[in-house]
């Protein structure tokens, strides 16, 4: 594994992780609104938007702390691009390492904490409501999020390398089948959701009581890069998911590659349903939801794990 | 034609700023995003903060106290932004021209580009509106 060959996959990462991620937002808003029986945006929405906040002015607040004003969205960008490459290409059997899943996972908590840093490096007080709140969910997802990994991770012999998870999944059939394994699923893809910030779980960037809450000073170029955070995390979050517990996307055959856009579908399809059905949750619902239900869920789902459901 | 401005074009961010209206033009505003007329189709989005914002709805007659804040308002937004005086008040002043509060009307005070007069205006006319700005953005 040379320099050179995580450096390519780490920009190719990046390219199409932003084009399908950005083209997964589009499928997002565009089911919205037909849920809606509106017509709904073109295709092209999520570029144009993108390519317009490039050309817009950045305006960077007298109050604020501007090195950290400035570097927090690169650091959330970089950060889920790491990830999306070990995700699909560093966690392969040759070039994995043990505990891959769980750096994954600290990487995966990175761009809330870009949030948080650039919000509060803009010294505005509707940003100040909006990372309280921000951190408070992280603070409620992550404990449900690393349930569902460890579930996997009993279930495929006590391994926390993604490689070996997946190995364990193509030959004795995915963890979803199991008892626990259905648990995990569901535990995962609401702790995604919180992570995503979509719909129940919005309260970060709640537009009309705190007005985009921690985003709020953040404009031109330096938004754009929230944005495409925002949609390289919305294919690194589920492909991650998948990798745990839908037995992972290959690469290798084009059987392989279908079905594991299949899965990704589903996984999205998910996250549109459950974020057109539900208003949004005041802050001490998210924690009763997070921290009581979910996480009890999860406990019970490691137990009935360990005993081999 | 410059791909920046054809990416604006696609992509208005509205932010809605109210100075002093009777709320009539405001729920008209709304209107617009209802499923009857569903101007998200053209990429409009209503959004929480000034800074995201491309075009500035501005209704109301601006009354004194509103002044110095909707000058600020129209400096915190990102240039290049578009400002549209929605309603009778915003353009002219209305039936409130001469009253005592009376602040505004809106082009004395930040430089509007488009004028949707009408108490309240159609949802109709604001989007043959907002088409005007889009043939002045070049």
């Amino acid at each position: 594994m040379s320099a050179l060959y995580i450096f390519l996959s780490f920009v190719m990462v990046f390219l199409s992780f932003s084009i399908c991620g950005m083209l997964a937002m589009w499928i997002d808003r565009k089911l919205t609104a037909r849920l809606q029986f509106r017509v709904g945006p073109p295709w092209y929405q999520n570029f144009a938007d993108f390519i317009k906040l490039i050309g817009k002015e950045t305006l960077i607040p007298e109050k604020a702390n501007a090195f950290m004003f400035v570097a927090s969205p690169v650091l959330g960008l970089i950060a889920t691009t790491i990830a999306g490459t070990i995700i699909l290409f560093i966690s392969r059997t040759d070039t994995g390492f043990p505990a891959d899943a769980i750096i994954v996972l600290y990487l995966l908590a990175v761009p809330s904490i870009a949030i948080i840093l650039g919000g509060s490096a803009s010294g505005n007080v509707l940003a100040a409501v909006g990372i309280s709140r921000e951190m408070k969910l992280l603070l409620g997802y992550e404990l449900p999020f690393i349930c569902a990994l460890v579930i996997s991770a009993i279930k495929s012999g006590t391994t926390t390398s993604l490689g070996s998870i997946i190995q364990f999944q193509q030959q004795n059939g995915m963890i979803l089948g199991s008892f626990s394994g259905v648990i995990g699923f569901i535990i995962g893809v609401l702790a995604l959701q919180g992570k995503l910030g979509l719909v129940p779980f919005d309260l970060a960037e709640a537009e009309g009581e705190i007005a985009g809450g921690s985003l709020i000073e953040y404009s031109g170029i330096l938004l754009g890069l929230f944005k495409l955070t925002k949609a390289i995390l919305f294919i690194a979050g589920p492909l991650f998911l998948i990798s745990l517990y839908l037995g992972g996307f290959s690469l290798s055959s084009i059987t392989g590659i279908i079905s594991g856009i299949l899965k990704y579908i589903l996984i999205l399809v998910l996250f549109i349903l459950i974020r057109n059905t539900n208003p949004r949750l005041r802050i001490d619902q998210t924690l009763r939801l997070f921290w009581g239900w979910l996480t009890l869920l999860g406990f019970a789902g490691i137990l009935l794990a360990i005993v081999g459901w | 034609m410059n791909i920046k401005i054809k990416a604006l074009k696609k992509s208005l961010w509205v932010y809605h700023v109210s100075g002093g209206s009777c709320n009539n033009c405001d729920i008209e505003i709304l209107d617009c995003l209802t499923p009857k007329f569903d101007i998200e189709r053209f990429g409009m989005v209503l959004v929480g903060s000034p800074r995201h914002a491309d075009v500035l709805l501005c209704t109301g007659i601006v009354n004194k106290k509103c002044v110095e804040r909707v000058k600020e308002v129209y400096k915190q937004t990102a240039k290049p932004c578009v400002v549209v005086a929605i309603g009778s008040c915003a353009c002219s002043g209305g039936m409130f021209r001469d009253g005592y509060q009376m602040g505004g009307p809106l082009d004395k005070i930040i430089p509007v580009d488009v004028y949707i007069p009408g108490c309240p205006p159609k949802p109709e006319a604001m989007i043959a509106g907002i088409v005007k700005v889009l043939e002045k953005l070049k």
